[in-house]
């Protein structure tokens, strides 16, 4: 018998707020968490905007001594997990331990540590560098410290897939389960890059918004005057479950995930193609993963990162895949609200994707004032919307030409 | 005295222990709850503290907050 997946945990740490109540609240109100980059000094940057988590208490979380050893994108993730298991009221126990997995990605790892100790070694010598360096910066250190927190002992993975990893780890947790390797399984994305090497490299790709001086503006996916994206951190993370393990512990159920499929562009390091296939095949496979129709589908948490290419290329894979139902979707980019939390950006919209079914409600997409010419669907265009929501996606593309897209549906238990 | 306080501040800072438990018998693993690579950067903090340098050989000998404090009172 096919085994079920369902969403029984979720844990947060957005630009928008830490804990899911928060980010979700102002994720449904149209809060723009972008602002001025306070993290270091950008008096030489061209781009000098990002969206920060502003409200985290490392001491809410952790031990001084753990919190120093952690870069912040283990800190984020780690947090968010620790939600998402007290969410779930999951035990994991010496019985159900081996049966426990940790998936989950991110895009670079500890890259502000990496810019520290580089520093370091050049100022003071090698001999300075601390042992914990390399523990810190390696990009498998959630899954690894989330494994040890909740003491889980089966599969335990980190997927680099640039800004598709946190849909490619939900997609793979979701396989895990289903295929019977596990029962529970954490997953989700992080991500904390917003320092000096981060945000110079993203802005050397001309992939960044310039809109300093109206940084709540500058992230508005589908619009005419889009100029980039935004980059943003925090984490999102999940607990899924085998469907009847759930059901017989009577765990709340967010959302039954159904479908996953991946793809690859075979065609540039960064820019998807012309026609957005690559993500197109992805969607259909999920689809198909899924036993549904195009008609089925209500909702599409869209990849839609603000890029003048990616919105106009995702626009076009979803009316390759949906032909005349792709006017009958709600299509919404969370990302107008929290920017492009890359390696995180995946978990933290399967949270959001799952809270839209849970919740039947469509999340905005703001600051979409002129729609481009190409971008001619219904974004939900800076209102949230309730609606009737029976299946959704959450698209994720990410540089490498690689493409991630989970499918949920409404579990009603 | 001043090697003593600075030593104590350097240990409470990095091991982020109460400044009372770092009393002079204790141990730095036993006691104070410090794994291997703890050590190694405490002794690196003491290094830097001091502007010392504590080669290997000499680092395996010094296990608690007296042997610390020795090790630096010897060099000065």
């Amino acid at each position: 018998m096919k085994r079920r997946v369902v969403i029984t945990g979720v844990g947060l740490v957005t630009p928008l707020g830490t804990g899911v109540e928060k980010s979700w609240r102002n994720i449904c109100s149209g809060v723009s968490g972008i602002d001025l980059i306070t993290r270091f000094d950008t008096s030489d940057y061209a781009v000098k905007i990002a969206a920060q988590v502003k409200d985290f208490q490392p001491d809410d979380f952790f031990e001084k001594k753990e919190a120093k050893h952690l870069d912040l994108f283990v800190q984020y993730g780690l947090a968010a997990a620790r939600m998402a298991v007290e969410d779930s009221g999951f035990q994991v126990t010496e019985q159900n331990c081996g049966r426990v997995g940790v998936i989950t990605g991110c895009g670079m790892g500890g890259l502000p540590t990496i810019e520290k100790y580089h520093s370091v070694s050049l100022e003071k010598g090698a001999k300075r560098i601390t042992p914990f360096f390399i523990p810190m910066v390696i990009p498998n250190m959630p899954s690894g410290h989330i494994s040890m927190a909740i003491k889980s002992k089966g599969p335990n993975l980190t997927l680099t897939t640039a800004c598709a990893a946190g849909t490619h780890s939900v997609g793979e947790a979701y396989r895990h389960i289903k295929y019977g390797l596990c029962d529970m399984v954490v997953s989700g994305g992080t991500e904390a890059v917003i320092c000096g090497l981060g945000v110079a490299g993203f802005s050397a790709m001309k992939a960044l918004s310039g809109r300093n001086d109206d940084p709540a503006k500058a992230s508005r996916p589908f619009d005419r005057d889009r100029d980039g994206f935004v980059m943003s951190e925090g984490a999102g993370m999940l607990v899924l479950e085998e469907y009847a393990h759930a059901v017989a512990r009577g765990a709340k159920i967010y959302a039954e995930v159904s479908g996953y499929g991946l793809s690859s562009d075979a065609y540039h390091i960064a820019a998807p193609p012309e026609d957005g296939e690559g993500g197109a095949r992805a969607m259909k496979m999920a689809l198909a993963d899924a036993l549904l129709a195009p008609e089925d589908v209500d909702y599409i948490n869209a990849h839609g990162t603000s890029t003048p290419l990616n919105d106009k290329c995702e626009t076009h894979a979803i009316k390759t895949v949906f032909e005349g139902h792709a006017r009958k979707l709600a299509i919404s980019s969370t990302k107008s609200m929290t920017g492009h939390m890359l390696g995180a950006a995946g978990g933290i919209e399967a949270v959001f994707t799952a809270l839209s079914l849970y919740n039947q409600i469509a999340p905005p997409t703001i600051n979409l004032e002129n729609p481009s010419p190409e971008c001619d669907l219904d974004y939900v265009p800076n209102v949230a919307r309730k609606m009737n929501i029976r299946a959704a996606l959450s698209n994720s593309f990410g540089f490498g030409g690689t493409n991630a897209v989970v499918v949920m549906k409404r579990c009603d238990a | 005295m001043a090697i003593e306080q600075k030593m104590i501040d350097i240990i409470v800072e990095q091991l982020s222990v109460e400044k009372e438990k770092v009393v002079a018998n204790a141990s730095f693993v036993d006691d104070l709850g410090a794994d291997s690579l703890d050590l190694v950067e405490l002794i690196m903090a003491m290094e830097e503290g001091f502007d010392i340098e504590i080669p290997d050989e000499d680092a395996e000998g010094i296990t608690t907050v007296q042997d610390a404090i020795d090790y630096v009172k010897k060099l000065k």
